[in-house]
């Protein structure tokens, strides 16, 4: 069996940041693994941990930095990877249905048997891709994963989707599959000294959309971002100055007043 | 004609709020388009959904009477077939789970441009639509060049029309073939129950990741015990198994409506913000002065919980 992962690098912006353009300015930015994708990466690399013959392959869209990323899940065990990017890929604003396509083509080249992806990505938050690409590719699909248990002949997977109010979905999905991964699904390992060892080891190959059978109209989008700004604050709070200690002294009194402390 | 399609959200025989929201994103997007709305309402008892639906501003309500749950190849396939016969500019479906769960196969079915997770919508002669980025840091303005297209709308962004109206509801046939869906829903379990009801509580101390180590709890646990307080928290730490799952507040927690809130290095996303907004006072303490809890916290200290939660308790004991 073949389990293929998809992951993203996302960025966080630093406490105090500057827009520049359409963007946050890249020095305000720093990357990480998405933490969605990581529940991901840890459900596949337990199921290759369960069952006998399982690879575990990850796929990203990204450029030359997001290796550091694919590296950490690599040396998490994810046994080797793939990096789509070329120059029509970094100049194209990638829209839900472009990553699709782009993901669709190394279905195809990588014919997996389950496609795990994180719920959604933590800077964009469009939380689509999963879904999308399982509607392209024909697999069925299950979004908002919170527990995944699989048959022993790895037919079906029996999950639970986590729905609003404490509620979950029990659900029965055959494979192949596409399932997007809410965290607390499982507990992410720490790569280990050795894993991040062996990770240097390990093959990212770099794909191009034309290694993917695709040219630049793959990529083209009809959305765009057109402008960034600072949310205007709807705030009128209320903000305590001075020393840790003076501000919890005025901390202090809002909640005597409010009468839910007492003395 | 540009009309407008939009899609009604239930859960256990009960239309959630956002169905009442997305008529007024909805009709407010036919106004600029000039179209009708349509209403699409698609499984469980669609008859008194309806009647509930007939709400001022929607033109017509399909009703497509198959199953008693969601599904989501039932929704993708009955909203892509809806979409064909109709034609409209714009298909909205909530950014629910459920929506998140069906909604991009139906743009994809249908080769729409998707709009995820709009928190504003305008048209003038092509879609720009509010959403959000980086944990709510920023907004940005997000413009479609294709049409028709297809969007989710943030539940609580819109409010919800209550005004009803006389709207005609027509049947909608559409073949779902069950045994062909390989995603098959077993039941559903309620999560979360225990010894404390957070929703009862009236002062929440709420603790997010900011506290970094499952050590650094117990300076929280303190501060609770000596304000009398009730713990809570944000998804992380229940998600690492620092808390039971029935301290966590938000979408997929708790709704909580204490009348003091305090919120303790949480950055207040969308899905935290959803539990908790219903406070009557909310304070936050977070390092980071651009945090989204600050936008609706009455009280804030921009400031390191290390620092000011021992002030704090100092401050009862
Ligand atoms: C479908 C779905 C459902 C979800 N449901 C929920 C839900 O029910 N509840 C929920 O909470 N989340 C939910 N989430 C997750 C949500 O998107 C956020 O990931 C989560 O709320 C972030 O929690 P946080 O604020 O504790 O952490 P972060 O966003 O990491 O924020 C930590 C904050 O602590 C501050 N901080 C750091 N150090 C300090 C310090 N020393 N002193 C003071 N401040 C400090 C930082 O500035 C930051 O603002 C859901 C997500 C999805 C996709």
């Amino acid at each position: 069996m073949k389990i293929l992962v998809t992951v993203k690098e996302v960025a966080e912006a630093a406490d105090d940041f500057e827009i520049e353009g359409t963007d946050i300015g890249e020095q305000f930015l720093e990357y990480d693994l998405n933490e969605w994708d990581d529940y991901a990466v840890e459900a596949a690399v337990q199921l290759s941990e369960e069952y006998d013959d399982v690879e575990v392959v990850s796929a990203t869209i990204g450029p030359e930095r997001s290796e550091e990323t694919i590296r950490m899940a690599l040396a998490k065990g994810v046994d080797r990877a793939i990096r789509v990017w070329d120059d029509d890929v970094a100049g194209a604003d990638l829209d839900v249905a472009a990553k699709t396509r782009l993901f669709a083509a190394v279905v195809e080249e990588e014919e997996p048997d389950l496609v795990l992806s994180g719920v959604q990505a933590a800077d964009d938050g469009f939380g689509a891709t999963g879904v999308s690409l399982a509607d392209e590719i024909g697999f069925d699909w299950a979004a908002v994963v919170n527990h995944l248990d699989t048959d022993d002949d790895l037919s079906t997977a029996h999950v639970h989707r986590e729905l609003e109010g404490g509620i979950e979905e029990l659900t029965d999905v055959d494979l192949p599959a596409v399932l997007t991964i809410q965290t607390g699904l499982n507990e992410p390992r720490y790569a280990s000294l050795r894993g991040i060892r062996q990770a240097q080891g390990k093959e990212i190959a770099e794909f191009g959309l034309a290694d993917l059978g695709l040219d630049a109209d793959a990529v083209a989008s009809p959305i765009e971002r057109t402008a960034m700004y600072e949310p205007e604050t709807e705030s009128d709070a209320t903000y305590f100055d001075g020393s840790a200690d003076e501000q919890a002294a005025q901390l202090a009194d809002v909640l005597r007043d409010k009468g839910v402390v007492s003395e | 004609m540009s009309d407008v399609l939009a899609v009604a959200d239930h859960r256990r025989g009960e239309l959630r709020d956002v169905s009442f929201e997305i008529v007024r994103a909805g009709r407010e997007l036919a106004a600029d388009l000039g179209g009708d709305l349509h209403l699409a309402v698609i499984a469980g008892d669609t008859e008194a959904f309806a009647d509930r639906l007939s709400l001022a501003g929607v033109d017509a309500i399909h009703v497509v009477d198959d199953g008693v749950e969601f599904n989501h190849d039932l929704y993708a396939g009955a909203t892509a077939a809806l979409f064909e016969e109709l034609s409209p500019t714009a298909v909205l479906m909530p950014n629910s789970v459920n929506g998140l769960d069906y909604a991009p196969a139906v743009a994809n079915r249908l080769d729409l441009p998707l709009v995820a997770d709009a928190v504003g919508l305008a048209y003038d002669g092509g879609l720009e639509a509010t959403r959000e980025m980086y944990g709510s840091k920023v907004e940005t303005a997000v413009g479609v060049s294709e049409e028709p297209f297809a969007v989710t709308v943030r539940g609580g962004e819109w409010a919800a029309v209550e005004e009803t109206a006389d709207v005609p509801v027509e049947a909608f046939d559409y073949e779902f073939d069950e045994s062909a869906s390989g995603a098959r829903v077993q039941g559903f379990e309620e999560v979360g129950a225990g010894d404390v009801d957070i929703a009862d509580a009236e002062f929440l101390v709420s603790i997010g990741r900011g506290i970094e180590e499952e050590e650094n709890l117990e300076l929280i646990e303190e501060l609770a015990e000596v304000t009398g307080a009730t713990l809570s928290s944000s998804r992380p730490i229940v998600d690492n198994g620092w808390l039971p799952k029935n301290r966590q507040v938000g979408q997929s927690g708790k709704q909580v409506t204490p009348d003091v809130y305090l919120a303790i290095g949480i950055s207040g996303a969308v899905q935290h913000v959803a539990g908790m907004k219903g406070a009557e006072t909310i304070i936050a303490i977070n390092t980071d002065p651009n945090a989204p809890i600050f936008d609706i916290a009455d009280y804030g200290i921009v400031g390191d919980l290390f620092d000011v939660v021992p002030e704090l308790i100092e401050q009862f004991s």
